[in-house]
Order: C-alpha cells, then sequence, then structure tokens
C-alpha cells in the first residue's frame, strides 16, 4: 500500500522505521496459489467410472461375439463390399463436387437464365430425400427405354439402351453424385463468397486471364472455407452409400446384412460394419487435415 | 504512339516506355449518387499528378476508370492514345471483351490502399504471377526480374515470405514492386500509404518518389501533401465529382484559386 488519500490508511505508514520485525516479501518473491475445483474431480471420477463400465461391458458380455466379429472382419465378402463401399463414396464425391463446382459459378454468373437454372437444380436436389432419388434411378429404364443426344423435340445422333448404360452401380453413383452436387455447389459458392473481393480487384488489374484468376487466386483461398464443410459431406456421403443396399448393391451396409441373414449373428456383424465406417472415416479425417494444412499456408491460423 | 524511353538507369534493366493519359468529359453513377460530374485531364508522359481532395470527392473512382476496374457511364479515358475498356468505330463504343481489357490493364500498374497481396503465395510467387500468366514470361526470367524489383523496393531477403508474415509497408512495397513486374508504362496509386501506421509511411513514400524520378507516368491519389508538394508536376484538386483547379503543386498548394481548396488545404496541412 503507498499513496491513498484515505486517512484510515494511515496507520501502518505511521510505525516508526527499524519497529517492523520482519520484512514484507518482495513482490516477485510472492507465491501464487491457484483456485481449486473439487467438483471438477468429482465429476472426472463418475465419467470414469461410466467409461470403465462400458469397457467392462464390451469385453465381458458374450453378446458382442467377439470371435464372429474376428472371423468375418477380413474376410474376402467383407472386404470386397468395403472396396464397394469407397468405390461409390470416390465415384460420388468425384463427379458431385465437379457438378457442384458448375453449379456454384452457374449461381454466381451474371446470367440470370444460368442462376435460376442452378437455383432450380439445388431446390430440386435437395427437396427430395436421396433414397427416394435413388429408386427413381433404380426405376430409370422403365421410365426411358433409350437415351439419346439430339435436338429437343428432333432428330437424335446417339443413342443408348438405358439399362445397358445405367447399370446398379452407375444408376447409385449418379443417384449419389447428383444429390451431392447440390451440396457441394452450396459449398463451393460459399467457399468462393468468402474470398476478399479485392483479390479478385487485385488479379484483375494485373490482367491474369480469367481462368487463371480462379484457379490460382480464388479456390485455392476458397479452399480453406470450403474444406471442413467438404470433408464433413464425403464423410456423410461415406456412411450414406450404405443408403444404397435399398437398391441390393453388394456395398458394405448391405453384404453384412446378407451374412447375418443367412448366419443370424447380428449383433457381431454390426460390429464389423461399423469398425470398417470408423476407420475409414478416421483416415479420412486424417488426410483432411493433410490437406487443411496445405491450404492453410500463408495464413496465421 | 507517343511514348518516350527513360534514360534514367534506375528504372530498371528493361527500358520502360511510360504513356500518357487523356480524360474526357467522364461521368459516372452509382445509383443515383453522381461521383464524376464531367471529368477532363490530361497527363503527359512521364509526369506525375497528384490528385487531392476531400473523402468522397470521386478520386479513387476516377482512377479507377483509367484501368476500367470501373466502368464509366459516358465520356472516354485513354491511356497513350487507346481507348480503355472499348473500341470506338463511328459514333459508337463498343465494350471490349474482358479478355482484350485484361491485356490492357497489362500496361498500367495499379497499387491499392489495402495491398491486396495474394496471402496464400509468397512474396516472390505474387510478383511473378501476372508475368507469367499475362505476359507468357518464362517463369526463372520473371523470378529473376521479381528479385530484382524486391531489391529495388529493399525487401531483396523477403522472396520466400508471405505477405501475413510482413509489416503493412513492407507489403504496399511488394504490391508497388508487384505491378511493376508488368514493365507498365503507366502507375496508378490509390492512397498508398493510407492504411500504414503513421511510422510505415515514409518508406513506401520513398519508394514511390524512386520511381517518380525513373520518368513513369504516376498518378497518385493521396493525402500527403508533403509528398505532393515534393514529387508531382502537376496536383489536382478534386470536389463533389468535379477537377476544382490544377496546376503546378506551388500554384495549388501555396496560392490556390478557389475558396474550395483553400478550405481544404486549410484542413489538412
Amino acid at each position: 500500500m503507498s499513496l491513498t488519500s484515505d486517512p484510515p490508511a494511515a496507520p501502518s505508514l505511521t510505525k516508526e522505521p527499524g519497529t517492523a520485525v520482519t520484512t514484507p516479501p518482495a513482490p516477485a518473491e510472492l507465491v501464487v496459489v491457484p483456485v481449486r475445483h473439487p467438483w471438477r474431480w468429482v465429476a472426472v471420477a463418475a465419467t470414469a467410472v461410466l467409461l470403465t463400465q462400458f469397457v467392462h461391458g464390451l469385453v465381458t458380455n458374450p453378446g458382442w461375439e467377439w470371435d464372429v466379429f474376428a472371423a468375418f472382419f477380413t474376410t474376402e465378402t467383407i472386404l470386397r463390399a468395403v472396396w464397394v463401399t469407397l468405390q461409390l463414396t470416390f465415384h460420388g464425391t468425384a463427379l458431385g463436387f465437379a457438378i457442384g463446382i458448375v453449379l456454384a459459378f452457374m449461381r454466381l454468373s451474371a446470367s440470370p437464365f444460368l442462376r435460376s437454372v442452378a437455383f432450380g437444380y439445388i431446390w430440386a436436389f435437395r427437396s427430395i430425400p436421396l433414397i427416394v432419388q435413388l429408386l427413381f434411378w433404380f426405376n430409370l429404364a422403365y421410365l426411358y427405354k433409350e437415351l439419346s443426344i439430339g435436338i429437343p423435340f428432333g432428330p437424335s445422333f446417339l443413342s443408348f439402351d438405358t439399362t445397358g448404360l445405367v447399370g446398379e452401380m452407375s444408376a447409385a453413383v449418379l443417384g449419389l453424385a447428383l444429390h451431392q452436387a447440390a451440396y457441394a455447389a452450396e459449398i463451393v459458392r460459399g467457399g468462393v463468397l468468402a474470398v476478399d473481393e479485392g483479390q479478385l480487384e487485385a488479379a484483375a488489374s494485373l490482367g491474369i486471364p480469367r481462368l487463371r484468376q480462379v484457379r490460382r487466386i480464388v479456390l485455392p483461398q476458397a479452399m480453406r472455407s470450403i474444406l471442413p464443410n467438404a470433408a464433413n459431406e464425403i464423410i456423410s456421403l461415406f456412411k450414406g452409400t450404405s443408403i444404397v443396399s435399398v437398391m441390393a448393391i453388394g456395398e458394405l451396409f448391405y453384404q453384412v446384412q446378407v451374412v447375418y441373414g443367412r448366419n443370424g449373428r447380428v449383433v457381431p456383424l454390426l460390429m464389423v460394419a461399423t469398425a470398417w465406417y470408423v476407420l475409414l472415416t478416421t483416415a479420412l479425417s486424417v488426410v483432411q487435415h493433410y490437406v487443411e494444412r496445405h491450404y492453410a499456408k500463408g495464413s496465421a491460423r | 504512339m507517343s511514348s518516350v524511353t527513360t534514360a534514367d538507369p534506375a528504372a530498371g534493366s528493361t527500358a520502360t516506355t511510360t504513356a500518357k493519359v487523356e480524360i474526357r468529359a467522364v461521368h459516372k453513377n452509382f445509383g443515383p449518387l453522381h461521383v464524376l460530374r464531367g471529368i477532363d485531364l490530361d497527363v503527359r508522359a512521364g509526369e506525375v499528378t497528384v490528385v487531392l481532395g476531400p473523402s468522397g470527392s470521386g478520386k479513387s473512382t476516377l482512377l479507377r476508370t483509367i484501368n476500367h476496374l470501373e466502368k464509366v457511364d459516358s465520356g472516354t479515358v485513354s491511356v497513350d492514345g487507346t481507348l480503355v475498356g472499348y473500341r470506338r468505330s463511328g459514333n459508337k463504343l463498343y465494350e471490349l471483351r474482358e479478355r482484350d481489357v485484361l491485356k490492357q490493364r497489362t500496361r498500367i500498374g495499379f497499387v491499392f490502399q489495402n495491398f491486396h497481396l495474394f496471402p496464400h503465395l509468397t512474396v516472390l510467387d505474387n510478383i511473378v504471377e501476372a508475368p507469367v500468366s499475362a505476359l507468357k514470361r518464362p517463369r526463372k526470367e520473371a523470378e529473376a526480374a521479381a528479385r530484382k524489383l524486391l531489391e529495388r523496393v529493399g525487401l531483396a531477403d523477403k522472396a520466400e515470405s508471405y505477405p501475413k508474415q510482413l509489416s503493412g509497408g513492407q507489403q504496399q512495397r511488394v504490391a508497388i514492386a508487384r505491378a511493376l513486374a508488368l514493365e507498365p508504362g503507366l502507375l496508378l496509386f490509390d492512397e498508398p500509404t493510407s492504411a500504414l501506421d503513421p511510422e510505415l509511411v515514409g518508406e513506401v513514400l520513398d519508394v514511390i518518389k524512386d520511381l517518380a524520378a525513373s520518368g513513369t507516368t504516376m498518378i497518385v491519389v493521396t493525402h500527403e501533401i508533403g509528398f505532393a508538394r515534393e514529387v508531382a508536376d502537376t496536383v489536382v484538386f478534386m470536389d463533389e465529382g468535379r477537377i476544382v483547379e490544377q496546376g503546378p503543386p506551388a500554384e495549388v498548394l501555396d496560392s490556390p484559386r478557389h475558396e474550395r481548396t483553400r478550405a481544404f488545404l486549410s484542413k489538412v496541412l
């Protein structure tokens, strides 16, 4: 306590120098005592007990049938099904984002017609449940016996037999991709809008060609806000491929159902599928981390 | 082409041709706001013109019409005798395709108030981008030129840094080097020091002064009266979308003829 205007504070100052028995410690020597959090420790203990019980259940409950799980986890049927799931995810994502990027730039274009078409597409495909769409695609051959390229209401130049062209697998990929495109479009558009307008002005003032502006200046910066959302979409598509089981395509979830339909070991086989989904989603998250780090070059956070 | 080749060795390895600018009866509206109300301005090749005026007077908009970042509603802007953004045929002005406008802009360097460096590219890549993509220069050659430019703006050791790692003044110097990389005949500066901390203003002004001495045509919108006095060949004072007066700095800054100019100067000096 130093100079205050409070008279009551005076007594400490009135002490004769030399009467103090011990000199008070210097500020740097004062010991800091942190606040205690007893309730936090109670919460930790309670959570630990619950967690242990859960693990105990997993290990000791014979209903999980870990031996069956181990026996099926890497069988050829399951591995092949995992491969199909990965293919659906990969093609669905690639095609979905390719269409999505086009739609995003259509929505950002100066032409009201292109803008409305893209808006209409996004509106439609976000409104129709994926499962309904998939069934439509699966039944495409019923609607159109053959697909052709030509002038509307006029002659056609090329035509294909629908069942031959749109097999089960491509119907599934198409359904997933078209659905994905609607979401991808909005994610890409959001990312592009997040890029500072000054960046475009700077690129324009330097005379950088238009396509190069997009590829070199806009998209790499847009990627920073696109990536977290895109990763979400890819992961949800990856798990969403299980919906394709309604089309009797041998992806992971369908195949697991087939197996437990035969041997009746429902729980361990569901665990097989779960483990694969978790494993691969983890791998995707790791990839996401590195891709995001790549695009974070030059940024402070 | 009435271009002049600079004799100054400081201009760099390649001879820079400088351009004249002719602005005729330019009008520009932003919605109901009449920002430019008939601007006529001539800038001779190799001269430095400083544009002063209160905020909202239209000086930045005028500068932006010169490289067609802002389209004019009527009137013409020409750089080195070529119309910017339009092609004239008879009594009609045909808007140019974006590609052709972009090509025209490679002859005009623009420096922004907020630098607008590309944050995801290194300093070197920022400078090299336009020469490589717009002028199709080989990358090696462009990089060598870029390093020389960095040396010229005093940042030779920052080539591999990212913009965020630099101070504002350093970023603006990189932005100037980036504009110079196209070897433009005309340089436009839009309040180049307004976003800088006061102690960083000097280093940027020094670079611009150095450029002015090299004989490139420059138009500088600024609030730095001292800079105008020292560097400008012509000072232009704008208010409410019009050029109120123009002339040598000694005339406009020390004995302005118009009340409006006097009032403005008394506030900023």
